[in-house]
């Protein structure tokens, strides 16, 4: 058994086989897996907000889903993996509380996980499978030994992606 | 002074905020006590700044299921408020309410109402309390309410803050009833020119 590297709120991180990498409570912020199978690296990101240009105080890089993916891609292909190899999988960008009336926090997830999307296809990386959206929160679990996105939910039981 | 993000907040400000906080949850807490017909106690609120990366850590984890009931706030202030309780407290609140003995871990649509409606009275006490010291109008929204892991419930005022800095503004209730304590916490987020906006009221 590997070790589980814990990503935080606003964080991200790397890991290795027989290492599993792990974000708990995804709410609305949005959680990007990059994995490359063949050097079996996977890399993790926790954002929050979707662009960080919108923002004047973005100094924390890993808050925005633009500059945490580019941080994150930084650092896997430090560790030698090819940007091409790499596949993604998104989840997370749940609206958590309906407010009809405010479209500003309703629609925060569904914000964060299209700027995923729109991230990742400007890096020409496939988003394999994706969970994203509805109204509850997620723990994710990658496994970078088979490839696998485990995602758990309140009432909801384990499913995988 | 104006601030532009909370981590500029001053020792006479923080003061500002404490004071706020006493009497705000000072009233919340009678109007819950006359809700539920029964004598609650509150503990000295504590306020603080927390990292917002930190929030969900200091309720049980981001895994622990907590409720969260949120309602918006609009008029001359603008932002939002968060009541968050651990799943045991909401449960007790509930039965309290409802005179019942429930050990149900999940919460019913009925459980929902009652928990919307402690959020509605518990924001509408808390609100007219920071209209009486300002002179502001505020207005709180329909509350929503939540069943859920904390950090996905927080990452919804964290995000809020985010927006502005890394921390946000918590406010560390408890209150007592006669045998159950029932922890929960207020967070309040004004945007940050409704925050300058309070603060210069008090000569801040």
């Amino acid at each position: 058994m590997g070790e589980r590297v814990k990503v935080g709120m606003a964080d991200f991180n790397i890991c290795k086989v027989p290492d599993t990498i792990i974000t708990l409570g995804l709410g609305s912020c949005v959680g990007v897996v990059l994995y490359d199978k063949t050097t079996k690296v996977a890399g993790m990101l926790h954002a929050m907000l979707p662009d960080s240009t919108k923002i004047r105080n973005n100094s924390n890089r890993a808050k925005f889903v633009d500059t945490g993916l580019e941080d994150l891609l930084a650092l896997l292909e430090e560790q030698g993996v090819k940007k091409q190899n790499l596949i993604a999988k998104v989840a997370g960008g749940a609206q958590m509380f309906n407010f009809s009336a405010n479209t500003e926090i309703s629609g925060i997830g569904a914000r964060n996980a299209e700027a995923a999307r729109k991230k990742l296809q400007s890096y020409g990386i496939r988003i394999a499978a994706e969970d994203t959206g509805l109204d509850y929160g997620r723990t994710i679990e990658f496994n970078p030994e088979n490839g696998k996105l485990e995602i758990r939910a309140v009432g909801k039981g384990i499913t995988y992606i | 002074m104006p601030i532009t993000n909370y981590n500029e907040i001053t020792e006479g400000q923080y003061d500002v905020l404490k004071e706020i906080g006493n009497i705000g949850l000072g009233n919340a807490t009678t109007a819950l006590s006359k809700m539920l017909n029964r004598r609650i106690e509150m503990k000295i609120p504590q306020v603080d700044l927390v990292e917002i990366n930190k929030l969900a850590d200091l309720i049980g984890g981001p895994e622990n299921p907590v409720v969260g009931i949120l309602v918006t706030l609009s008029g001359d202030i603008s932002g939002m408020m968060m009541f968050a309780v651990e799943q045991f407290s909401a449960r007790k609140l509930v039965n309290l309410v409802l005179q019942q003995e429930s050990q149900e871990e999940r919460f019913s649509h009925m459980d929902f109402s009652v928990l919307k409606e402690i959020g509605n009275i518990i924001a509408g006490a808390y609100m007219t309390s920071i209209s009486t010291l300002t002179g502001l109008a505020i207005f709180p929204s329909v509350p929503q309410a939540c069943y859920d892991m904390a950090g996905a419930i927080l990452s919804v005022p964290a995000i809020e803050f985010g927006k502005i800095g890394d921390k946000a503004l918590l406010i560390d209730s408890s209150f007592d009833d006669t045998d159950d304590q029932i922890d929960g916490y207020f967070i309040m987020i004004p945007d940050l020119e409704s925050y300058n906006k309070i603060m210069s009221i008090f000569g801040m």
